[in-house]
């Protein structure tokens, strides 16, 4: 076991180097730089320019830039943010916390529903029941987000007033953050309603993002169960007269885990892409809204460094997914 | 189905739990993006400048809803008679505010005043960088300041004297501006001893109507009012900026009362915002302009015939209605009709398609193909850049000109478009700074402009003397009769294609009052009062 995660670890090296690459050169490809955006209309007379891009270190040839944040990286500097002045390391940890709660919300939301309905679909194959819960998975698939949030705002929000447009707490609740995750620190905090705020403002967010990844996971559930319920060892468990539920729950249903555990650990990168468009509409401050609007200002540095913490994260769930993976299937660990 | 039930009632439950009242009077305003820091000196973006001027203030200030420059923490001023002296007789009693990380031990004096100027003038032999790693006075520099302060001094502690190098007429509005604030020297040489000025630029110590209390980073901003105000103590307990980059979900949320007041709603959603009983929407001319930009140093746009004729191919009035929805006025001139030095006797070129095609054979364009760049963001001046390129498309094909829109991402759309080769006309406009009519023509119309915020690479020598003739001039009346005739030069040489002045827009909730709108597109709440 202790042989395969350093194997697995030896693959995240290179994975790194590569990722290093491309969050530099990526932003540094889009045409303008953040002097150009800082000026906006503005003229900006070529003295100025040169200041500017001497200031903020960018008038360097390109690999020694290059080397030198790679150099910094590891001694776990990422430098400041060129719009900011605030080092990235700090704002990452600062917004951090509230993409993680969104997504594991989002995830657990997922999780549960995608697997009850794909078992649901399998169990009830070629029956109403299969074509109305997979019908919706497919619309759930392809749903725009940025529509679907804004609908359920509208609707449920602004139309019924059951839940809040944005943010993460009622305005007239304040309390300083001590973990960053509001579940917590609304409960921490002892003050009344906060805990049920925090709640009432992750429902939104959290069905619109866990859409995606549920749809997904449920027509993976489900034809993984339909693979494993043709299988011998069903019908053997079938013939030695167990009832249905216990087939399906025990003897196919563990079985079923296996691509569906892959699927979930597949499912990090969509949580984060979409986490992206989701912290947009209902104003979450995490760090997808964070990468938008470096972008938008050419902030090199805090695309370079955030994008390097964000495949960390990835590089860190995929190996905890992959050590999973190897728990559950004694196979990949022998292979 | 069951589930969906329980899913929902329980939302209800909770909803219901979390509308809890709140015993002080707040106001929730929904901000469209997050401040960059709250230094006064460090930023020019209108984001951030909103949060500094809820905490500080400087020695001359705007009054409400106008341009005109009023005394701020300088009670009053005098020039000397070359025009290159001002001497700034600075307000007693003035507090700085009491915050849990600072407590003064003493009021505004000219050390703050010395000391916040002294630290952008002492920059500028440094490439403006300033305290913070890649950080720069870049308003003090993008306003020319290095080119025109020599100095400050203290004179004693409630007179400070500001030296240029040569005249220049709008310091005054300059002065007035958020880069010129003053900050507490006693709270940066604190922070300084502690090793630990970046503070400075984290929590903010003014003089202003509103004290820091928090910031969640992307999510809200908290003030307090400040009970020592010298203006008075505003008449709301605090102030809450809500952050929400999407004017959809902004309007929702002032809809569902999570804010009371928001800024820049879609243009399209305005009539329904009216419409509602609940809300009042404020209207006021904008301190801008929209524009198409010619190239006048490219054929065929070097003729000023076609340049005439293109503008005159733009039905304006149509493109108020349908861009602006109705929120603007055709521009004539790029100076907005109240302020002064705008020419009310320049009318700008008529719309008459017949005749420009006429112009255009006359000048000899036949088949012109030609490029038309539409922002891909909205600003106050252009709020639907796409829909203004395709009005403008279907307007010049009834001339015989076919258009190609182009649009890139804002970033590279700056840049790109600023060079004198570049191709095709640009939709571009400007916000302006200070109400100067010279911050409206020398970085847009200037020489020095040229390959830079000059989109149209026009350079008129005659104008340009004017300019700088009125930049010396210390009497506003005769510089305003310089501005006039320049005017004149642009309506002549039609270097662009203006198109629109919009209005700046504010829905808040009727039980908002004393919000005045500002000019510059900055937002004010000292004088703004809510009712329960």
């Amino acid at each position: 076991m202790l042989r395969f995660i350093l194997n697995r670890l030896a693959l995240v090296i290179p994975t790194f180097v590569g990722i290093s690459i491309l969050s530099f050169g990526f932003i540094r490809l889009l045409p303008g730089d953040p002097v150009e955006v800082l000026a906006g209309e503005r003229s900006m007379a070529p003295a100025r320019r040169e200041q500017l891009l001497h200031v903020f270190g960018l008038d360097r040839p390109i690999w020694e830039q290059y080397l030198s944040y790679v150099w910094r990286a590891l001694h776990g500097d990422l430098g400041v943010s060129l719009t900011n002045q605030h080092p990235i390391t700090q704002q990452f940890f600062q917004l951090f916390p509230a993409t993680v709660e969104l997504s594991l919300c989002a995830m657990i939301i997922a999780i549960v529903l995608g697997v009850l309905f794909g078992m649901l679909a399998a169990a009830k194959r070629d029956t109403w029941v299969d074509q109305v819960t997979m019908g919706t998975a497919l619309v759930g698939y392809s749903m725009p987000i940025f529509w679907w949030g804004l609908l359920l705002i509208i609707v449920f929000a602004a139309g019924l007033h059951w839940f809040p447009v944005q943010g993460r707490m009622d305005l007239a609740i304040f309390f300083k953050p001590i973990t960053g995750f509001m579940l917590i620190d609304s409960l921490l905090s002892g003050q009344k309603g906060a805990f049920q705020s925090a709640v009432s403002h992750l429902v939104l967010p959290s069905i619109v993002l866990a859409t995606i990844p549920l749809a997904v996971i449920a027509r993976q559930t489900r034809s993984a169960m339909l693979e494993v319920l043709g299988e011998d060892y069903v019908r053997t468990a079938r013939a030695k007269g167990l009832t249905e539920s216990r087939v399906t729950a025990l003897h196919a249903f563990r079985n079923a885990l296996i691509p569906v555990v892959t699927t979930i650990g597949l499912q990090v990168g969509t949580l984060l892409a979409g986490a992206v468009l989701t912290e947009t509409i209902f104003s979450w401050p995490g760090i997808g809204k964070w990468m938008i609007d470096s972008i938008g200002h050419r902030d090199y540095t805090a695309v370079q460094g955030g994008l390097l913490l964000i495949a960390v994260v990835v590089m860190v769930v995929n190996l905890i997914v992959d050590v999973l993976y190897a728990v559950i299937n004694p196979r990949i660990r022998v292979h | 189905m069951k589930l969906g039930h329980t899913l929902l009632t329980a939302g209800a439950i909770v909803a219901a739990m979390t509308g809890s009242a709140l015993a002080d009077k707040t106001l929730v305003y929904c901000s469209e993006g997050s401040p960059e820091g709250f230094d006064p000196a460090l930023y020019e973006g209108g984001t951030t400048l909103d949060v500094n001027i809820a905490s500080y203030e400087g020695l001359l200030k705007f009054k409400a809803g106008t341009t005109e420059v009023q005394p701020g923490l300088a009670e009053s001023w005098d020039i000397s008679a070359d025009g290159k002296t001002y001497t700034f007789h600075l307000r007693h009693g003035v507090k700085w505010q009491t915050t849990d990380y600072f407590t003064p031990t003493r009021e505004f004096n000219a050390d703050d005043v010395v000391y916040s100027f002294g630290r952008q003038i002492d920059s500028s032999a440094n490439k403006l960088a300033a305290y913070l790693p890649d950080s720069t006075y870049a308003y003090w520099g993008d306003m020319s300041m290095p080119d025109q302060v020599a100095g400050i001094k203290k004179i004693d502690d409630y007179t400070v004297e500001l030296d240029l190098k040569a005249p220049s007429s709008p310091m005054l509005a300059n002065l007035a501006m958020q880069f010129a604030d003053v900050v507490s020297k006693e709270y940066a040489d604190s922070l300084t001893k502690a090793n630990n000025l970046a503070q400075l630029n984290d929590k903010p110590v003014g003089t202003g109507p509103f004290t820091f209390v928090d910031y969640q980073k992307d999510a809200n901003i908290r003030f307090k009012a400040n009970p020592d105000y010298w203006g008075g103590k505003p008449k709301i307990d605090n102030l809450v900026f809500a952050i929400n980059k999407d004017p959809t979900a902004r309007m929702q949320a002032l809809l569902a009362n999570e804010c009371q007041v928001m800024v820049y709603p879609n243009p399209a959603d305005v009539d329904a915002l009216k419409a509602n009983a609940d809300l009042t929407v404020l209207e006021e001319n904008g301190l801008n302009f929209g524009a198409l930009w010619f190239n006048t140093q490219q054929k065929p746009f070097d003729n000023v015939n076609v340049r005439k004729a293109l503008d005159m191919a733009i039905d304006k009035q149509a493109m108020i209605k349908a861009v602006y929805q109705g929120l603007g006025e055709v521009a004539t001139s790029p100076l907005p009709t109240f302020m002064w030095g705008y020419n009310k006797d320049v009318k700008g070129n008529p719309y008459d398609p017949a005749k420009a095609k006429q112009m255009l054979a006359d000048a000899g364009v036949k088949d012109l193909k030609m490029r038309v760049w539409a922002m891909p963001v909205s600003r106050p001046y252009m709020p639907d850049a796409k829909t203004a390129a395709q009005m403008i498309q279907a307007d010049f094909a009834k001339v015989g000109v076919t258009v190609e829109i182009y649009t890139v991402d804002w970033g590279e759309y700056l840049s790109t478009s600023k060079p004198v080769d570049r191709d095709g006309a640009v939709i571009i406009g400007w916000n302006g700074d200070n109400g100067d009519p010279d911050n409206f023509l020398s970085p847009n119309f200037g020489c020095d402009a040229v390959g830079g915020g000059n989109r149209a690479e026009w350079c008129n020598k005659d104008f340009d003397a004017l300019l700088k003739q009125a930049i010396q001039e210390t009497d506003q009346g005769k510089r305003a009769a310089l501005y006039e005739k320049a005017q004149t030069y642009i309506d002549q040489d039609t270097p662009v294609a203006l198109l629109a002045h919009s209005l700046a827009v504010m829905p808040m909730s009727k039980k908002v009052t004393g919000y005045t709108i500002d000019p510059f597109a900055l937002h004010h709440f000292e004088n703004a009062d809510i009712s329960e």
